[in-house]
C-alpha cells in the first residue's frame, strides 16, 4: 500500500508540473531530470546510511584472527577504499556508479554489477508473474465489488482484500510451502529449477521465456511450476490493493455524466459497462500496477527467503547480514531505479491518456 | 480529537467492531499474560517438538518451550511496539510536514524532496540495511521502521496544513498576536489530528508487518525473545513441524487485520476530502 501511495504522490507532482510546462517534450525532459535527481538522492541516502552506522564491515567480513592483525585490516580497508575521508568515498562511489561500476561485493568477492545481473532476472520473473496474477484477480474482484456496492459480494470482497494486505508474506510462504509442497506434493520445492536440473539456454535470464524461445518445453514447464507458489504469495498484497483501487475507480466513473447520458439514450447496460466503464478503469489500474511492480521487487525479499529463490531479495539479505555496503547500495539503486522509471512511464501514460492534462 | 463524521458512528460498523474485538482480545492477553499463560514462555522444561496436545495446546518448539504461552507473551512485545512505531512516525512526520507546510519556500522544497527520496527507496531494504548496520536487535528494528514510515505522515500533515493555514480563524488568531508555535499547536493541530490518527490506524498494520518481517529475517528481535516474527522464523527452520511457525503467524495476521479493519472503517467515515488525501 505504501509503495502505491508514494507513486500516486509522485504522479500528482508530475501532473502538476505538466500543467506548468506547455509542450510534451518539455514535460518529458523535466520528469527525466527529476528522476535523475531522485537517483542521485537515492545514492546519497544509501551512502549516508552506511556511513552513519557504527557497524564495522571489516569486523564482519574478516575473521577474529585476521582482525587482530592490524596489517591485514588496513590492507582490507584500503582495498575497498574505506581508509579515505567520507566525502571522497562518496565522490569515488558516485563517479564509479555513473560508469556502471557498483564496486566489489564483500561477501561474494565479485563485482556487484555482475552479481546483480545474475540475481535480477529471477526477481523480475517472479514479480512479472505476480503482477499478472494481481491485475487479473484484482481487476475482476474490484469490478464485481463495485457492481454489487454495499451488498453481500462487495462486503465479502472488502474483507478478502483487507485480509490480503494483512497477511505477513513470510508466513503465507511457509503455509503455502507446507501444504502444496510438503503435504500434497503438487508443486516442487525451493529454487528456480529441480535440483540438478538443466538450465535453459541463456537469453534473458527469465527461465520460462528462455526455455520457450529455445523450444525446451520440459524445462519451461519445470520453471513455471517452481514460479507458481512464490508468485502467488507475492501477489496477495497487490491483489488486495488493486481490488480496492479498481472498486474506487469504477464507482467514480459510474458517477460521471457521460455514463448517465449513455444510459439515458437507451444503451444496454452491458454495453455501457464495457464501453464507458471497463476501458477507463482498465487504463487506470494498469498505471497503478506499473508502480506496484516496483514495490513487488523489494517486497519479494521475504518470499525469496522462504523459497530460497536466488533473486535480489536473497542478495540484499545476504549483503545486510554481512554488512556488505556495496551489495546493499547496489540492490537499493537498482530497485529504486526501476521504481523511478516505472513512475516516469506511468506519468507519461497518464499524460497521453488523459486529454485534460494534454490540452492544458 | 475532532473527526468529521458523515454517517453514524464508525465505531458501530461491523468491520470496526470485529477489529476492536480482536484488538481487545490481544490487549487482555498481553496485560494478563502471567495469569493466562499456562507455562513460562522461556522455560525449556517440556519435551521438544511436541504436537499440539491437551497440555500444550499449540505444541512445543525445538527446545521444548510452550508455543501457546510464547504467543501470549508475544502480544506484550508486538502490540506496544506497533503503537510506539505509529507514535514515533507521527511525531517525526508531523514536525517535518508541519514545518514544510507552514513555512513553504525553500524549507518546504528541501524537506519534501528529502521525503520523496526516502519514499522512492525500497522500504524493506532500507530497513534491513539500517537494522543490520545498527546491530540486529528489536530497538534498532523499530528505529529502522520509523525511518521508512515517517514520510507518509509528513505528506499528509503538510497537505492538511496547506489547506487550512489561510483560514479566517488562523489569520484572526495571528492578528491577535499568536506566535508561530501557538498557531501550529493550538490552532492548526486539532484540525489535522483526526486525519493523522486515521492514517496511524491504517499504517499500524503495515508497521507491524515490516517489524515482524525484520525479526523473521533475524534483523530484529533475537532469541530467546517470544516476538511473533522471530517465532515464525523458528518454524521456517523446522517446517515439517507445522505448528511452530503457523500459530505465531496467525497472531500477526489477526493483529494486523484488526488495525486494518479499524483504519479502513474510520477512513470511510471521514469526510470525502480528507479521505481522498489519505488515499493518495
Amino acid at each position: 500500500m505504501q509503495q502505491i501511495k508514494k507513486s500516486k504522490n509522485l504522479t500528482l507532482a508530475g501532473n502538476m508540473s505538466a500543467k506548468v510546462s506547455s509542450s510534451f517534450a518539455k514535460f518529458i525532459y523535466k520528469r527525466i531530470a527529476v528522476g535523475l535527481l531522485m537517483m542521485i538522492g537515492i545514492t546519497f541516502v544509501a551512502f549516508a546510511v552506511t556511513q552513519v552506522v557504527p557497524g564495522d564491515p571489516a569486523a564482519v567480513n574478516l575473521g577474529q584472527s585476521a582482525m587482530s592483525n592490524p596489517e591485514i585490516v588496513a590492507r582490507w580497508r584500503a582495498e575497498y577504499g574505506l581508509d579515505k575521508p567520507v566525502p571522497e568515498q562518496y565522490m569515488r562511489y558516485i563517479s564509479k556508479v555513473l560508469q556502471g561500476d557498483l564496486g566489489i561485493s564483500q561477501h561474494s568477492r565479485r563485482p556487484v554489477s555482475e552479481d546483480l545481473a545474475e540475481y535480477f532476472p529471477a526477481t523480475i520473473e517472479i514479480a512479472l508473474v505476480a503482477i499478472i496474477f494481481s491485475i487479473i484477480i484484482g481487476f475482476s474482484l474490484g469490478i464485481l465489488s463495485a457492481m454489487t456496492r454495499d451488498r453481500l459480494p462487495d462486503q465479502l470482497i472488502r474483507v478478502l482484500s483487507l485480509t490480503g494486505v494483512s497477511m505477513p508474506t513470510f508466513w503465507t510462504s511457509l503455509v503455502v510451502f507446507y501444504i502444496f509442497f510438503f503435504k500434497l506434493g503438487w508443486f516442487p520445492g525451493t529454487g528456480r529449477l529441480d535440483p540438478g536440473g538443466d538450465e535453459p539456454t541463456h537469453l534473458t535470464g527469465l527461465y520460462t521465456i528462455d526455455a520457450l524461445v529455445h523450444g525446451q518445453f520440459s524445462i519451461a514447464w519445470i520453471a513455471l511450476k517452481h514460479l507458481a507458489l512464490p508468485a502467488i504469495v507475492l501477489a496477495t498484497y497487490t491483489i488486495g490493493v488493486l481490488t480496492r483501487f479498481t472498486r474506487a475507480s469504477v464507482l467514480e466513473i459510474l458517477g460521471n455524466d457521460y455514463v448517465r447520458s449513455a444510459r439515458a439514450k437507451g444503451l444496454p447496460e452491458w454495453l455501457v459497462i464495457k464501453r464507458h466503464v471497463l476501458r477507463p478503469a482498465l487504463l487506470s489500474i494498469i498505471t497503478v500496477a506499473g508502480v506496484a511492480f516496483g514495490g513487488l521487487l523489494s517486497g519479494s525479499v521475504l518470499v525469496e527467503n522462504v523459497f530460497s529463490w536466488p533473486g535480489l531479495g536473497q542478495y540484499a539479505f545476504k549483503s545486510a547480514i554481512a554488512l556488505d555496503l556495496p551489495g546493499i547500495m547496489g540492490v537499493s539503486i537498482v530497485v529504486a531505479g526501476v521504481f523511478i522509471i516505472m513512475n516516469l512511464i506511468v506519468d507519461f501514460l497518464y499524460r497521453i491518456i488523459d486529454p485534460n492534462l494534454r490540452s492544458e | 480529537m475532532k473527526m468529521k463524521i458523515s454517517k453514524g458512528s464508525p465505531w458501530r460498523q461491523p468491520l470496526a467492531l470485529v477489529g476492536i474485538s480482536i484488538l481487545a482480545f490481544w490487549i487482555i492477553l498481553a496485560i494478563f499474560a502471567p495469569l493466562i499463560a499456562p507455562f513460562d514462555p522461556l522455560a525449556q522444561d517440556s519435551d521438544a517438538l511436541m504436537n499440539p496436545n491437551h497440555l500444550h495446546w499449540l505444541g512445543t518448539d525445538s527446545v521444548g518451550r510452550d508455543i501457546f504461552s510464547r504467543i501470549i507473551y508475544g502480544a506484550r512485545i508486538s502490540l506496544p511496539l506497533a503503537i510506539l512505531l505509529v507514535f514515533l512516525s507521527i511525531i517525526v512526520g508531523s514536525i517535518i510536514g508541519g514545518l514544510a507546510g507552514y513555512f513553504g519556500g525553500w524549507i518546504d522544497s528541501t524537506l519534501m524532496r528529502f521525503a520523496d527520496i526516502v519514499l522512492a527507496f525500497p522500504g524493506i531494504i532500507l530497513a534491513m540495511a539500517v537494522s543490520a548496520a545498527l546491530g540486529p536487535q528489536l530497538r534498532n528494528a523499530v528505529l529502522a521502521v520509523v525511518l521508512v514510515a515517517w514520510p507518509t505522515y509528513a505528506r499528509l500533515v503538510r497537505s492538511l496544513i496547506l489547506s487550512s493555514k489561510d483560514s479566517d480563524y488562523v489569520t484572526a488568531s495571528r492578528l491577535l498576536g499568536s506566535s508561530t508555535r501557538r498557531t501550529l499547536l493550538v490552532d492548526l493541530r486539532p484540525n489535522i489530528s483526526g486525519s493523522v490518527l486515521v492514517l496511524g490506524a491504517l499504517e499500524a498494520g503495515n508497521g507491524l508487518l515490516l517489524l515482524s518481517g525484520l525479526s523473521f529475517l533475524g534483523l530484529g528481535a533475537q532469541p530467546p525473545s517470544a516476538e511473533w516474527g522471530a517465532m515464525v522464523s523458528a518454524g521456517a527452520n523446522n517446517f515439517e513441524k507445522w505448528w511452530i511457525g503457523i500459530f505465531p503467524g496467525i497472531a500477526i495476521l489477526t493483529a494486523v487485520l484488526a488495525f486494518n479493519f479499524i483504519g479502513d472503517t474510520l477512513r470511510d467515515a471521514l469526510d470525502p476530502r480528507t479521505a481522498k488525501a489519505l488515499r493518495n
